[in-house]
């Protein structure tokens, strides 16, 4: 395999208690830790290590979204990959056109495999792989647990609500990795300095020809629907009392 | 009159309960005419099942080997060619729906509205983000086809008591030879399945090993209820991937849920928002999962939950 692109999206940390803007116009995201979307950096880890193994030459991170996600890119490029593209589009352009961008970049690049996560932890869409293959007219093999290739297939083993589904792709293909594939690794302070000197490009839409696609409006936030304060009871017996109560049991 | 095209899931020989969810959503839909497509290898048995689901119109087969396991690759060409004429295409948010639609929405050229929880207008819509933590109301602009999959723990089953017409359609789009199945490995359960049990018991990190899970399951088959785990006791190997409860698990909606040794973190806990009522047993006073929990008991599940199971069988 020559090239293997990675897609890294800008998000607000996994550990960060999102809230709606008290005028419902969106969510609070100022003064908010950002990160790399957790499943974004799992698929980075798998591509480093197939680069590792030998079995790819190169690793190219892409992010589409403002000058912010530089600093995703550059974390990127401290984990291990070799280069990073930043596209710039607005803050948060529809999935299609991502895919569309995505694919240009698969062109332009003639990439074997593009690694995505399964689903950006922001907008919980889970789109962009899929869309992808699609418009590429390739295979694609979504919430990966293991990943195994030989030649010019790849076995892969997805996550399904009914258990463990394995299917084999001819690449280049897509391919969305779930939580179970890997564990990061963490970023060492010299890797950092490293990173600094790694190229990373900027592209506009413009200069790839795209236009955004019509999308939905966003037209409303509000918070999720309060549960009402319960009861805590101190022993089993006060349990198995309020569970008949409410005809549970 | 708004014309819905629902691709259904199923496992080659029953539906899967997610698709009458979707269609209780379809009806959400001013004047929809709601059909119901069953892409399989042999589609009578599903499709004289989906045939009954109330408020469905027709039900269309598209049959061919290729669809014995549904592959995204395989289903979406055909779907997108299926699809015209429809103004809205559906599919269950499960692993199958989400590994298919965005393929088909593609092919169509049109965006994807992931997760719908209501329909506030034809062409509007109430999903989840930031693993549940916020609800934004999103509205499709004129003109495209609306490609979007239905939050199933939002609604109820429609009722089983139809019975529509069954057609068969012979598409052209051609099927790629690039992705071939190779296998489907399920646990077999005589449990109640997690995602339409009535009633579900999770366990957490603290159960500590496989074995010790054992307590769960007695206490799951005293109350005939299905089990289901947070990701930290499925990536510590004590049971399958496919009982993780939450945002990259599956999200669930029984009457009564109750949680052991389980922290509840916001992405365990976007997977029980509509449960009826929450119980939580944790060591922990300060533990989360109190925060949303309707009736919550501190202490050692070791010791609660034997007692508890002794409790509810007697
Ligand atoms: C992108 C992303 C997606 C995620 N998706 C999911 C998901 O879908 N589902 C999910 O569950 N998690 C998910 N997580 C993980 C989540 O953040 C938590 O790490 C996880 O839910 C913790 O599991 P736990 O509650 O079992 O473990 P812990 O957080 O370790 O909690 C264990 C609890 O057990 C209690 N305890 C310990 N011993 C005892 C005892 N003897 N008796 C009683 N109580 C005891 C402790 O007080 C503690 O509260 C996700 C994380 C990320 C980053
Ligand atoms: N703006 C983005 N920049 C880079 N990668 C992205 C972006 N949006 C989505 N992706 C990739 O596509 C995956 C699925 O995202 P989504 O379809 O938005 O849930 C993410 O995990 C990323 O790998």
């Amino acid at each position: 395999m020559e090239k293997i692109l990675v897609g890294l999206k800008r998000v607000v940390d996994y550990n960060v208690r999102v809230r709606v803007k008290s005028d419902g116009s969106g969510v609070e995201t100022d003064g908010v830790k950002m990160s790399i979307n957790p499943f974004d950096e799992i698929a980075l880890e798998e591509a480093l290590r197939i680069r590792e193994r030998g079995d790819a030459s190169e690793v190219v991170v892409v992010s589409m979204g403002t000058a912010d996600a530089q600093q995703q890119l550059r974390t990127g490029l401290a984990m291990g990959a070799d280069r990073a593209i930043l596209v710039d589009t607005p803050a948060n352009v529809d999935s299609l056109s991502r895919a569309r961008i995505l694919l240009k970049l698969v062109e332009r690049e003639s990439t074997d495999l593009v690694l995505l996560g399964k689903q950006a932890i922001d907008d919980d869409n889970s789109q962009v792989g899929q869309m992808l293959a699609a418009l590429w007219n390739r295979p694609q093999a979504t919430f990966a647990s293991a990943l195994e290739f030989s030649g010019d297939t790849a076995t892969v083993t997805r996550e399904v609500d009914s258990g463990l589904e394995v299917v084999e792709i001819d690449l280049p293909g897509v391919i969305t990795v779930d939580l179970r594939l890997n564990e990061p690794r963490y970023v060492k302070l010299p890797d950092i300095m490293k990173a600094k000197k790694k190229p990373l490009e900027t592209i506009s839409m413009d200069e790839l020809g795209i236009e955004a696609a019509p999308a939905a409006e966003e037209t409303s936030f509000e918070p999720p629907a309060e549960r009402e304060k319960g009861i805590m009871v101190d022993d089993v017996p006060a349990l198995v009392a309020a569970l008949k109560d409410k005809g549970l049991v | 009159m708004a014309n819905v095209l629902l691709i259904a899931e199923h496992d080659g020989t029953t539906l899967n309960p997610s698709t009458a969810k979707s269609v209780s959503c379809a009806t959400e839909i001013e004047g929809s005419e709601i059909h119901v497509a069953v892409f399989a290898a042999a589609a009578a048995s599903v499709a004289s099942e989906a045939a009954r689901l109330d408020s469905v119109a027709k039900v269309i087969t598209i049959e061919d080997e290729a669809h014995a396991y549904p592959q995204a690759a395989f289903i979406a060409p055909q779907a997108a060619e299926l699809a015209a004429g429809y103004d809205y295409v559906l599919a269950p948010s499960t692993t199958f729906g989400k590994d298919l639609l965005p393929r088909v929405a593609a092919l169509l050229g049109v965006n994807q509205v992931s997760d719908i929880m209501s329909v506030e207008a034809p062409r509007s819509f109430k999903r989840p983000i930031y693993a549940g933590n916020a609800i934004v109301s999103v509205s499709v602009p004129e003109g495209s086809t609306i490609v979007a999959t239905v939050r199933t723990a939002s609604y109820r089953a429609v009722d089983m008591t139809n019975d529509a017409p069954v057609e068969s359609a012979s598409l052209t789009a051609a099927i790629p030879g690039h992705t071939r199945f190779i296998e489907l490995k399920t646990a077999e359960s005589d449990r109640p399945d997690l995602q339409t049990a009535a009633r579900v018991v999770s366990g957490g990190r603290a159960l500590a090993s496989s074995e010790n899970f054992e307590l769960i399951y007695k206490l799951a088959d005293t109350i005939g209820a299905g089990v289901g785990a947070s990701r930290a006791a499925v990536d510590a190997g004590y049971v399958a991937n496919d009982m993780q409860v939450g945002q990259t698990g599956k999200i669930i909606a029984p009457d009564l849920y109750i949680a052991i040794g389980i922290s509840g973190a916001i992405q365990h806990l976007t997977g029980i928002k509509d449960a009826g009522t929450i119980v939580a047993i944790n060591k922990d006073e300060e533990a989360p999962i109190f925060e949303v929990a309707d009736i919550g008991l501190v202490g050692d599940l070791f010791t609660i939950v034997p007692e508890l199971t002794a409790a509810l069988s007697s």
